[in-house]
């Protein structure tokens, strides 16, 4: 009963997403809307429509989730991703952990924006809010199609099987059953700003207040894509004990592409919000964004990763996330290159100001996308004619490297300069304390050490952006500095301190592998590291051999680790457990291995691998500030535009009351 | 507040702003192609890197199946060396020290990263095999011995 009352909720959800489309489209067409009010025919629909679309679309969701959470193994998603001994938790978000489920939750989150917008906006003419819901309703509907036709979660098996076939266990992990929700969430939020985009391309509005309606919608998946991606790679670290953070994986590029045009869109719609230039730009990075999302979806979920045969044998999925794709995007681009011309241009600027920074930075983001792009994209290319081609940190390190470095120096002077025109002799103290921080620094490490290129430039670049990010507030009052503006240092800080993680990360590992035997000793940096014993343990749905190892630094007191090699039982899968300890300098990271055999005296040996990885941490520390840097400008930015509104609200008041005033006077000295 | 006089004119500016940006991304696409088309010559199958072998020392992938019987541990506990094989005879006897994959066993794929040595044996760095019983390295994808693969219906895929 619960499914089939979810897959009702889809069905009407669908619907009232076809009614949003079409009722929208229609009363643009009739000229509804040109007053300023919603009462026209079609016009009155719309918004009720998002709003109930959310809520049977959410309905559906928590459907899925009671199926998920009672075990209903009557339901083919539930039979085939979870298994009742599972823990509970592992069960809710078993939910979205496969195909079906996450698409689910995909529509779901993408509803409820659209209701949100729908229940709350209220800043944009009418008819722009109009041509931006019905975008909303038509991108909902493709995915509704999707679901219902070739994914249903809600598909009942003829006969309900005895048990479930259990979920992945390397997913039966509390980060990454939080992380791809939060990707979601993020490319989501980038639906939304592509129907802003949109709606603002087709009523030719393209302006600040646009602006400035979007930017929480970008900010939000801003900060979303970068929790879910710092997330993501934390989890790759630990959970996959081969110590790396990032693998440039088709898969992680899939979530890093959408985050670089996001991050490009940002910062061109906060040039147009606060100048009114880069508009055709800015729509332009709109609909790239949501490509990006769209194809990243396309990457992951049509099984084309794995092979382009692989895709060939089972299209179905695949073929329906790119007609989408094509859809959308053909005709985003033809929309966007019939009406482009109609947006008059922006405001000027000079050669040396933000708006020329921000430009800068825009199109080397734009090009690392482009490398990121054509490097996720080529082997599978090559594969259909194939050749078989591996692209990896070979390849993507350097060519993106090319585009970063300019970036990052832009990056440290852009803040300092004004809008419109500046003298670049205004900042030539700031200019003069960042480069030598950046050629000191650089000096150093070429002298004291024999690092790669890359390690060194980015360790130079990252004290160099570090002390550039707080420049910006150099010469004010720190209680006076708007919100938005700790926000955009924050960020800022936070993209240094990651570098400074990812240099330091590749410049000062050190690395030990050994096979051991209990009571044995072994260093890696200024670290001891003596196996105490290895002891099989057993878990709820795993066992595990489990090395119980102390770890002492200098004179200090030993700590205990204890990674693990576990077996899963359901389904059958081996994965290692890797122990961390963290210091404020950095992590040690130990792995346990097979047994090695037996040694001269015939005692038991174990393979132990060791890292310590210096200051590794701060490349997910400086992914939280990123992300608590995009809360505070959402915040700061929202909570202005909501004093600015008030205040103008009590200034139309009192005009309104001085003019009523005049016209007593007026009456009585008549 | 008087707009600034750049020497440009506002069509010109949007003019020349266009075409820095076009510029920017045909370098980028450049630059990915040049180093794309030595990416060509990165993955090997062990029939490739016998008849045509890479440079000593250049970092480069191997992949193909581990040899049944092959798999030989070294008195030191850590480094193994097995021989990796592809669809054809040809063989390249493979070192690596360190923590095998889960599920590494003789008769499946593997992926090694590492380089050519001198002496013919490729030293591997880091070995890249499935690590459930679903996932096959793509480059592995349709080699024989890989039915398993076939089935493959879902990737374990670690970003999503």
């Amino acid at each position: 009963m619960i499914a089939e009352i979810g897959l009702a909720a889809l069905w009407l959800a669908a619907a009232l997403a076809a009614l949003q489309l079409f009722a929208g489209a229609l009363a643009l067409k009739q000229g509804e809307g040109a007053e300023g009010n919603e009462d026209g025919h079609f016009a009155q629909l719309v918004r009720p429509a998002a709003i109930t679309q959310a809520l049977l679309a959410a309905l559906a969701f928590v459907m899925l989730l009671w199926c998920f959470a009672i075990t209903d193994l009557s339901v083919k998603l539930v039979v085939t991703n979870s298994h009742s001994m599972k823990p509970m938790l592992y069960k809710l978000t078993g939910t979205w952990g496969n195909h079906e489920g996450s698409m689910l939750l995909w529509v779901a989150v993408m509803a409820l924006s659209g209701g949100l917008i729908a229940w709350l906006e209220r800043r944009l003419p009418v008819r722009t809010m109009l041509a931006t819901l019905a975008t909303q309703g038509f991108v909902a509907l493709g995915f509704y199609a999707f679901l219902i036709l070739s994914s249903n979660p809600f598909e009942r098996l003829p006969v309900p099987a005895p048990e479930g076939q259990g979920l992945n266990p390397l997913l039966q992990d509390i980060g990454l059953a939080l992380h791809p929700p939060t990707l979601y969430i993020g490319y989501v939020g980038l639906s939304v700003a592509f129907s802003f985009a949109l709606g603002a391309l087709l009523t030719r509005q393209v302006t600040p207040e646009f602006a400035r309606v979007m930017r929480p919608w970008v900010l939000g998946a801003w900060v979303f894509l970068t929790l879910g991606i710092t997330a993501g790679s934390y989890w790759a670290y630990y959970e996959l004990g081969w110590g790396g953070y990032w693998f440039w994986d088709p898969v992680e590029n899939a979530s890093l592409m959408p985050w670089l045009a996001a991050t490009a869109l940002l910062h061109s719609t906060s040039v147009l919000a606060a100048r009114d230039a880069l508009r055709t730009w800015t729509i332009m990075l709109g609909v790239v964004a949501f490509s990006m999302s769209m194809l990243g979806t396309f990457l992951v979920r049509s099984g084309v990763l794995t092979s382009v045969h692989a895709f060939a044998v089972d299209p179905e999925r695949g073929s329906f996330i790119l007609v989408l794709l094509a859809l959308y995007i053909g005709g985003a681009l033809t929309i966007f290159a019939l009406r482009a011309h109609s947006i008059s241009e922006g405001k000027r600027f000079a050669v040396s100001s933000r708006e020329s920074a921000l430009v800068f930075n825009n199109v080397m983001l734009s090009a690392i996308l482009g490398v990121v792009l054509l490097g996720t994209l080529y082997p599978l290319l090559t594969e259909a004619f194939d050749v078989r081609v591996s692209v990896g940190p070979p390849y993507f390190n350097p060519v993106s490297a090319i585009f970063a470095v300019p970036m990052f120096l832009v990056m440290a002077v852009g803040p300092l300069l004004r809008w419109r025109e500046d003298k670049p002799a205004r900042v030539q103290i700031q200019l003069i304390v960042v480069s030598s921080a950046i050629l000191g620094v650089l000096a150093l490490v070429a002298v004291l050490g024999d690092y790669s290129l890359l390690a060194t430039i980015g360790l130079a670049l990252a004290v160099g952006l570090a002390i550039a990010a707080f420049l910006p507030l150099r010469g004010r009052r720190l209680t006076r500095v708007p919100l938005a503006t700790w926000g955009m240092v924050l960020a800022h800080f936070g993209v240094a301190i990651s570098l400074f993680g990812m240099a330091s990360e590749s410049a000062f590992t050190k690395e030990r592998l050994a096979a051991m035997v209990a009571g044995e000793s072994v260093s890696v940096a200024d670290w001891q590291i003596t196996l105490d014993g290895v002891d099989p343990i057993a878990g709820p749905n795993w066992t595990a051999m489990e090395a119980r190892i102390s770890a002492s630094r200098g004179s200090a007191e030993p700590v205990a680790v204890t990674p693990q090699a576990r077996t899963f039982w359901a389904p059958f899968q081996a994965t290692s457990e890797s122990a961390l300890l963290t210091r404020w300098d950095g992590q040690l990271y130990a792995v346990l291995g097979d047994s090695a055999g037996v040694d001269a005296e015939g005692m038991q040996r174990w393979q132990v691998r060791v890292w310590w990885k210096p200051f590794v941490t701060f490349i997910w520390y400086g992914g939280l500030l990123i992300s608590l840097g995009g809360a505070l400008a959402i915040i700061g930015r929202l909570s202005a535009d909501l004093k600015r509104r008030k205040a103008a609200r009590r200034g139309a008041e009192r005009r309104n009351e001085a003019r009523a005033l005049a016209a007593e006077m007026k009456e009585e000295l008549v | 507040m008087s707009e600034p006089k750049p020497a440009m004119k506002a069509k010109h500016q949007r003019l020349v702003l266009v075409a820095i940006a076009l510029a920017a991304i045909v370098a980028a696409g450049l630059f990915a192609a040049y180093a794309l088309r030595n990416q060509a010559n990165y993955f090997y199958l062990p029939e490739q890197m016998s008849a045509n072998p890479p440079a000593t020392g250049q970092p480069v992938r191997l992949g193909g199946m581990v040899q049944t019987g092959s798999l030989e541990r070294q008195a030191d506990g850590i480094t193994v060396a097995f021989v990796v094989t592809g669809s054809e005879a040809a063989t390249v006897p493979v070192r690596y020290s360190g923590i095998l994959p889960d599920l590494f066993v003789e008769g499946s794929g593997v992926v090694a990263e590492g380089s050519l040595q001198a002496d013919g044996t490729f030293l591997a760095t880091n070995l890249l095999a499935k690590h459930d019983e679903n996932y096959v390295p793509r480059e592995l994808e349709g080699l024989h011995g890989e039915e398993a693969a076939q089935q493959a219906a879902e990737t374990v895929s670690y970003g999503n």
